[in-house]
């Protein structure tokens, strides 16, 4: 989707505010909760990481500038959970009481598991898949799409052209996979010169590398 | 955005909908309070920046694991027993004296957590988000980074599960400094790639 969360290039977001790395990791108590829960909710598999970045990316454009992250995941997170049936608009309301949850899913996450689970993380690769359409010293242009989905091909490489420098190999597929396929196929790193993506106002010499699906390019000759 | 949080403060809106969520998950037999506090222990107080420090500063004094950590990130950083969610597919990248990377997730907030941590908060917010991928020259120097003319910025956005991890050049005057004490200076804005590698007297004056 051509949302506000695809942000690379735009004008007028002001200085960066820099923090000092020795400072805290969490900026308030519910923060910590957010991170958490988003985390514990994993190992239930009842939402893919896809699904849950695009649940983020609808939040009301409005409210998404004028939100720090954790808050994106706050809203992400209640939309998702709703979306998939596990909780309720009524229930956070308190309009009525928790209700049996009758969605299946895996068992929780025990405390025990954190740093197993969190240690190992996921697999993204897969063994079978579409056939690769390009090979690295491919001259390749992003597509000129722009699905009302989730897309993880930024706005400012479409209609460029860039060079595939390294094939990463079948991988799931996110834009599918935000919307119930894996769809498994190539991903390459694409090397996009600056002056390609920002005609005079890019620097000579200086290049952007983005990873992008197969199905995120087109032959360019 | 505001930051900050005073503990005698009512409970924002925000804070209060968090525990209104977290409740209701915990009474549902999905979440387990415990292992929330797990989780925070677990990226409060182990997983961090100083991570990363090591795998950098060994790179730095070990050439067959710099070489390894360039073929497959993920596995080098296991050594370390630095792996996990958000470092499965770890690449890493090396400043030289031609080429200077830095690091971006214009569409959310990637990064390396196994060997990082949590993102700081300017890596997650819109200035940095728009702007690294358009004006990188002009981004690093805010942070007090000058690149020269002739050595060429690389920006990695991060828009797969791929996670890129920068490895800082060696500062000059570092020669027979121990891995430990080289770690030090590897600052978590070296491994994005938006500073240099401290030296040894900023080193010490932090």
């Amino acid at each position: 989707m051509d949302g506000v969360h695809d942000m690379g290039g735009m004008h007028g977001m002001g200085p960066i505010e820099m923090e000092d790395e020795n400072g805290p990791k969490f900026h308030a108590d519910w923060e910590k909760r957010v991170f958490a829960i988003n985390n514990a909710i994993g190992p239930l598999k009842v939402r893919n990481i896809d699904e849950s970045r695009h649940a983020r990316e609808r939040m009301k454009p409005s409210e998404y500038m004028a939100s720090s992250y954790y808050q994106i995941w706050l809203d992400g997170l209640v939309r998702i959970l709703s979306e998939k049936g596990l909780i309720s608009d009524a229930e956070m309301t308190g309009a009525i009481a928790a209700q049996p949850v009758t969605v299946a899913h895996n068992p929780l996450l025990p405390p025990e598991a954190v740093e197993i689970v969190m240690g190992k993380g996921a697999t993204y690769t897969r063994e079978g898949g579409k056939a690769a359409s390009f090979k690295v010293g491919d001259k390749v242009r992003g597509r000129n799409i722009h699905p009302s989905g989730h897309t993880r091909l930024p706005r400012y490489a479409r209609g460029k052209t860039g060079e595939v420098v390294t094939d990463y190999g079948l991988h799931v597929f996110a834009d599918a996979n935000a919307h119930g396929s894996e769809d498994a196929q190539h991903l390459y790193n694409v090397r996009f010169s600056s002056v390609e993506l920002w005609g005079a106002d890019g620097t000579d010499g200086d290049f952007i590398y983005i990873d992008l699906w197969d199905d995120h390019l087109e032959a360019a000759l | 955005m505001g930051h900050n949080h005073k503990h005698s403060e009512p409970l924002s809106d925000t804070a209060l909908r968090v525990k209104t969520l977290e409740s209701l998950l915990v009474e549902k037999g999905l979440v387990d309070p415990a292992t929330l506090d797990a989780l925070v222990d677990r990226y409060e107080n182990k997983v961090g920046p100083r991570n990363g420090a090591a795998v950098i500063a060994k790179a730095w004094c070990d050439p067959d694991y710099k070489a390894r950590l360039l073929a497959d990130g993920s596995a080098a950083i296991a050594e370390l027993d630095h792996a996990g969610a958000q470092g499965e597919e770890l690449v890493a990248k090396e400043n030289t004296d031609g080429v200077h990377n830095v690091v971006v997730c214009t569409l959310c907030s990637c990064y390396p957590w196994p060997v990082l941590g949590l993102p700081p908060v300017w890596y997650k917010s819109a200035p940095y988000r728009s702007r690294v991928v358009r004006e990188p020259r002009k981004v690093l120097e805010e942070f007090g980074t000058t690149i020269a003319p002739e050595v060429e910025v690389r920006v990695w956005d991060s828009t797969a599960e791929t996670r890129y991890l920068v490895i800082p050049q060696r500062p000059e005057g570092t020669e027979g400094m121990s891995e430990q004490e080289l770690s030090d200076l590897v600052s978590r804005d070296s491994m994005i790639g938006v500073s240099r590698a401290l030296v040894p007297n900023d080193a010490e004056a932090k």
